[in-house]
């Protein structure tokens, strides 16, 4: 267990960047964007979500697990032995930064589930993904002192307290080399001083960076409680993780509608659509009502083949977008893509509850 | 039309019959129907349904026109507050028979269970009616408040009694025609038992030809033992239940 | 005999401005003023406090007063039970009352506080921007299926169960035609269409003068039936199997036959002056599976195309028998509080059975969620919601939306004397005197219902503005929004809510 931690109110700065094209780049860039937006955050929380990081391992369920001490580690990965087939497991390499202190143990697992594993107490077969899921709510939810922050395949989170440039040089990002980089800087208002805590937040190969608040979390949070997800977390952030696996993975609600879930468009721009799109609309807001993400956000959500930027349906926190040839780029402010990519084919400034989905290129494997 | 009902879920034959009585069809046979409950429930039209087997609780609910025949017995609930129309049941029916009827008639040649005619209610020229050819269950016209009730008791073995107990508790309009006598600890408190009237020959009349019509029985040998009939004895009932 | 009670108020005259105009005299419903020699002289024993003489009195001449005279101080043995006792002293009959319960139990509402967004989320000015109370009254699924159209857009694949529009969350209590007065009903129905909400019939039919008001209907299926067919059905927007009521949880109703005058028997239809009795149980329903089937025979009677709801009164077991409420196929539950009012009920049902609306529906709600099927139902919560904080805090905890039924009736002129049961409502309302009802004019009362409806409205969007929201619907179940104080702890976890501070 992690125990229970109040709810706190966090202000931000998110950035992303994406080559359509599966091209993969260091983290450099990401973290000189991030860096730029420096005085958005407090240093009380940084990170980063990197996709195609894992090329060796791309069939892997990659874990990254903090710990508080070496016994949680031990307990854990008897579970994670009794669960599934560890291909490998090592510490990530960090290095010293001198603004870092005091960091948990952190670990990563190359996982592989048996197929054997995939039967319930009654016999009946369970999805791979579920599986995973529940595995990763039970590490984080019932064992002491380890904390799963990422767990999707090919892809990881690094994240800490600190501001987010010293997270990204004591994770050594230098090193990696991604497609899809997320970046979070954090500004919470008060000190968990919790690692665990910081952004982005992920479960399978979804990641979530998030700027604002969500003044609907307690309907949002007892929503998803009754599809099973545990919101331990009592961020926001985690809440619109477990919405886009509900909505899109397991309901198969495709990525547009389910942002059209998430920031639904209000009743009287719903009354003057045509007939057959105010039927849909009118029964998203019907049937999801308490997945509505009221209140100031903007989101960059990520898969292994998407990146998505999302605003709240007023348009309470920023986010501009840009784009330069097979790259995308979102961020809270246009000099943050600029820093790094200063020669933009496009930008614009993304509207109240419509999303921006960019995908990779048809065929392109990662 | 005929409908083959095996196996069928009521709402999926219900459907189907309700299609048919939109497309004009005015007789309907029903085979093979086993526990499909509601059927004739939201007709509207006098449309004539056989029902060839055992139909499903609330046969006739809300029913409203169609006239319904069963070659079973039947099961509970029939003409839940039904409105208009006629069941004729060549057989036992359940508990609860013409619960808040308030129009239409039922025949059921057999049995009835209990509670049966109970809150049945009439209203001007709607003046809903069972007849009864076997014996009935306790509670009989329970809250009766108007409509007619008829018991026979034919074909009763030795020592069945005509009517359950608590006959009439809580009646409050209505007539309840018995043939034969009632023992006066069966009776509700608020109930009497009285002598048949020429009115009240006038109206039983009709009722028993039509249920011998139905069942072939000889109007003679219904009309061979004597009838009684009971009343409320106060259309308020309950006045002095409260104080001040 | 009542000749030994002392009258429980009395009317003050002021003879020297009254003007001898005699409209007090006409005015009282319950016959306490008379005019006898050169001015009006009262009875005091038959006042009720009514306050129709003191409203209407051009001059202002009429005061009306608790009567001071004391019974000896005694706390176990309260000046109510004293007069109670003597009154079934001399009648040996059960007492009646109308209204809702009046007792001194905990109002959890009044231990519930409201968040508001400071800083660190914004609060919404409701005035400017978007606020959206709209709700939908029916059975949602768990999700939806979309399929994608040659022309790029996708479309709804998903069949839903009937919806019912809510402009705000909020609807009238069933209130029966018999129980109050037919223009009583028309400004109830006028004012929900106006209102774009819903009113209901109660159990006593629906009168031909308010068939045009059907889209705003929800009629009333009673263990009585009255006045139940096919036409009163089809007109409806809602369906109701009333199983209870707040105010008289397991009781049955009783209209007594000299209310049932021409109107209300056609109404009704039964004959005139005959007794309308409401058994306690539906005698079709002596189980949960019966109630599946009544469900069904009215979906089966109207088409599947409307809502199903089921009423019934909050008691000690609500949440598992709402659970089976939502598995028998009924698509709203309607629960009702022990503060709910009646148009009669023995007082000591209605002060001693059934639990607050406040924590049945923290406990259904909950049960529903944790059993998953919160979808299946939406949930009115009603019995004592008082202003649009009480709305407010019901929405958090749970509820789609509200029912008022006393609230509607005050805004309507009712000074909540709670004689509804005597027919002698001065106000117009409980009545069906002619010369009584006359006096409550169907537009004006429905005016003030709207104007009731607006401001709880506009208030209910300050609320939400404040909370930092936009839409009811972040709001609804949102318990986090809630704090409690001065309860314990098995009550905040009852109400599912946190203790101000944390
Ligand atoms: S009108 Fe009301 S307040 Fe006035 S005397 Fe009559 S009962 Fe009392
Ligand atoms: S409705 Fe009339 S009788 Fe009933 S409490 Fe209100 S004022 Fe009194």
């Amino acid at each position: 267990m992690i125990g229970t931690f109040p709810r706190i109110p966090s202000g931000c700065a998110i950035s992303g960047m994406m080559s359509k094209k599966g091209r993969r780049m260091n983290g450099e860039a990401v973290i000189k964007s991030i860096a730029l937006m420096h005085d958005r955050s407090n240093g009380l929380g940084g990170g980063f979500a990197a996709y195609g990081i894992y090329p060796d391992f791309k069939n892997h369920y990659a874990f990254h697990i903090l710990y508080s001490s070496k016994q949680n580690r031990i307990d854990t990965e008897t579970y994670l032995k009794d669960k599934f087939i560890v291909d490998r497991c090592e510490p990530i390499p960090t290095r010293n930064v001198d603004n870092i202190t005091d960091p948990p143990i952190i670990w990563r697992y190359f996982l592989l589930v048996d197929g054997k594993s995939l039967y319930d107490n009654a016999g009946q077969p369970v999805d791979e993904r579920d599986y995973v899921v529940e595995a990763v709510m039970y590490i984080n939810n019932c064992l002491d002192g380890a904390f799963v922050i990422s767990s999707g395949k090919n892809m990881g989170a690094f994240k800490g307290v600190g501001y987010p440039e010293d997270i990204g040089r004591f994770f050594c990002l230098e090193d990696y080399e991604a497609y899809i980089w997320t970046s979070h800087g954090r500004f919470p208002t008060n000190t968990p001083g919790w690692w665990g805590g910081a952004h982005p937040f992920c479960l399978l190969d979804w990641s979530v960076v998030h700027n604002g608040e969500i003044s609907s979390y307690g309907i949002n949070k007892r929503y998803l409680e009754m599809f099973n997800y545990r919101c331990e977390l009592q961020t926001d952030t985690e809440v619109v993780a477990y919405f886009v696996d509900l909505l899109h993975r397991k309901q198969g609600i495709p990525l547009e509608l389910t942002c059209k879930i998430l920031a639904a468009p209000f009743w009287q721009e719903i009354d003057r659509m045509e007939p057959e799109q105010r039927a849909v609309y009118t029964a998203i807001r019907q049937v999801y009502g308490s997945a509505l993400l009221n209140g100031p956000f903007s989101f960059i959500i990520a898969n292994s083949r998407a990146m998505i930027g999302l605003n709240d349906r007023i348009k309470l926190r920023p986010m501009t977008v840009g784009i330069k040839d097979d790259m995308v780029y979102m961020a809270s402010e246009e000099s943050a893509i600029r820093e790094i990519c200063p020669d933009l084919d496009e930008v614009w400034t993304a509207e109240a509850g419509e999303p921006v989905i960019a995908e990779l290129e048809e065929g392109v494997e990662v | 039309m005929r409908i083959d009902a095996r196996g069928m879920y009521y709402r999926d034959l219900n459907k189907m019959i309700h299609q048919a009585v939109k497309n004009g069809e005015t007789e309907i046979v029903l085979d093979n129907v086993n526990g499909q409950r509601y059927i004739g429930t939201g007709i509207n039209e006098k449309v004539r349904i056989t029902v060839n087997g055992v139909p499903g609780n609330d046969l006739a609910a809300f029913m409203n026109g169609p006239e319904i025949t069963v070659y079973a017995n039947a099961q509970d609930g029939i003409g839940n507050t039904m409105n208009d129309g006629t069941v004729v049941v060549h057989g036992g029916a359940g508990d609860v028979l013409g619960y808040a009827m308030r129009g239409g008639k039922i025949f059921i040649k057999g049995n009835v269970g209990y509670r049966v005619g109970i809150h049945m209610k009439e209203y001007q020229d709607r003046v809903p009616a069972i007849v009864v050819g076997g014996t009935a269950g306790d509670f009989f016209g329970e809250y009766m408040a108007g409509g007619i009730l008829v018991v026979l008791g034919l074909n009763r073995k030795p020592g069945d009694p005509l009517t359950g107990d608590y006959l009439g508790t809580g009646m409050h309009g209505g007539i309840i025609y018995l043939r034969g006598e009632v023992e006066r600890y069966k009776l509700g408190k608020e109930v009497e038992v009285f002598e048949l009237n020429e009115e009240d020959e006038k109206k039983l009349q009709p009722f028993l030809e039509e249920y011998c019509a139905h069942f072939g029985f000889e109007l003679e040998e219904v009309l061979s033992v004597p009838f009684c009939k009971l009343l409320p004895v106060s259309k308020r009932p309950y006045g002095r239940l409260y104080a001040y | 005999m009542s000749v030994y009670l002392p009258a429980e108020f009395n009317v003050q005259i002021d003879h020297t401005l009254c003007r001898r105009c005699r409209r007090c005299v006409a005015e009282c419903g319950f016959g306490t003023l008379s005019f006898k020699g050169d001015k009006v002289v009262a009875d005091h024993k038959k006042c009720v406090a009514c306050q129709r003489c003191v409203s209407t009195c051009p001059e202002a001449a009429i005061n009306v007063v608790k009567n001071p005279l004391a019974y000896k101080e005694n706390h176990h043995w309260t000046p109510e039970h004293i007069k109670n006792l003597h009154k079934q002293a001399a009648t040996g009959g059960m007492l009646l009352t109308g209204g809702g319960n009046d007792k001194v139990y905990k109002s959890y509402f009044d231990h519930m506080v409201l968040d508001a967004c400071q800083v660190t989320n914004p609060s919404i000015d409701p005035l400017r921007e978007p606020m959206e109370l709209r709700t939908y009254l029916g059975s949602k699924p768990d999700s939806l299926e979309f399929r994608y159209s040659e022309n790029g857009e996708y479309k709804l694949k998903t069949k839903l169960n009937p919806q019912v529009k809510l402009d705000t969350p909020i609807v009238f209590s069933a209130m029966s035609y018999g129980a109050i007065s037919l223009n009583a009903h028309k400004a109830l129905a006028s004012a929900a269409k106006e209102c774009g909400i819903l009113y209901n019939t109660g159990e006593g039919g629906l009168h031909k003068e308010l068939y045009c008001y059907g889209e705003n209907t929800i009629v009333q299926v009673a263990s009585g039936r009255f006045g139940v067919n096919q036409e009163y059905l089809n007109r409806a927007a809602v369906v109701e199997i009333k199983c209870g009521q707040g105010a008289k949880p397991g009781i049955g109703g009783h209209l007594p036959g000299e209310k049932v005058n021409r109107e209300v028997s056609q109404t009704r239809m039964i004959p005139e002056g005959s007794d309308a009795i409401s058994p306690a149980p539906h005698h079709d329903i002596y189980s949960i599976e019966d109630l599946a089937q009544l469900i069904y025979a009215i979906k089966e009677a109207t088409g599947y195309e409307k809502p199903v709801s089921v009423k019934i009164a909050a008691v000690h077991n609500v949440a598992a028998i709402a659970s089976g409420i939502a598995r028998a196929g009924a698509d709203i539950i309607y629960l009702d509080g022990f503060r709910g009012g009646t148009g009669a009920a023995p007082t000591i049902i209605r002060d001693n059975v059934g639990i607050p609306i406040e924590i049945a529906l923290a406990a259904v709600d909950d049960r529903l969620r944790k059993e998953g099927i919160r979808n299946k139902v939406s949930i009115i919560a009603s019995g004592g919601i008082r202003s649009s904080a009480d709305m407010a805090k019901a929405i958090a905890l749970g509820a789609d939306a509200v029912a008022v039924g006393t609230a509607a009736l005050i805004a309507m002129g009712c000074r909540l004397c709670q004689k509804c049961y005597t027919g002698s409502c001065s106000w117009g309302i409980a009545t069906q005197r002619p010369e009584l009802v006359r006096r409550l004019n169907p537009d004006k009362a429905a005016q003030c219902l709207i104007n009731m409806i607006r401001g709880w409205s506009l208030e209910l969007k300050e609320i939400l503005g404040a909370l930092g929201v936009n839409a009811v619907e972040s709001l609804r179940g949102s318990r986090e929004r809630l704090r409690g104080i001065g309860l314990n702890e098995t009550e905040l976890n009852i109400l599912g809510i946190k203790p101000a501070g944390r």
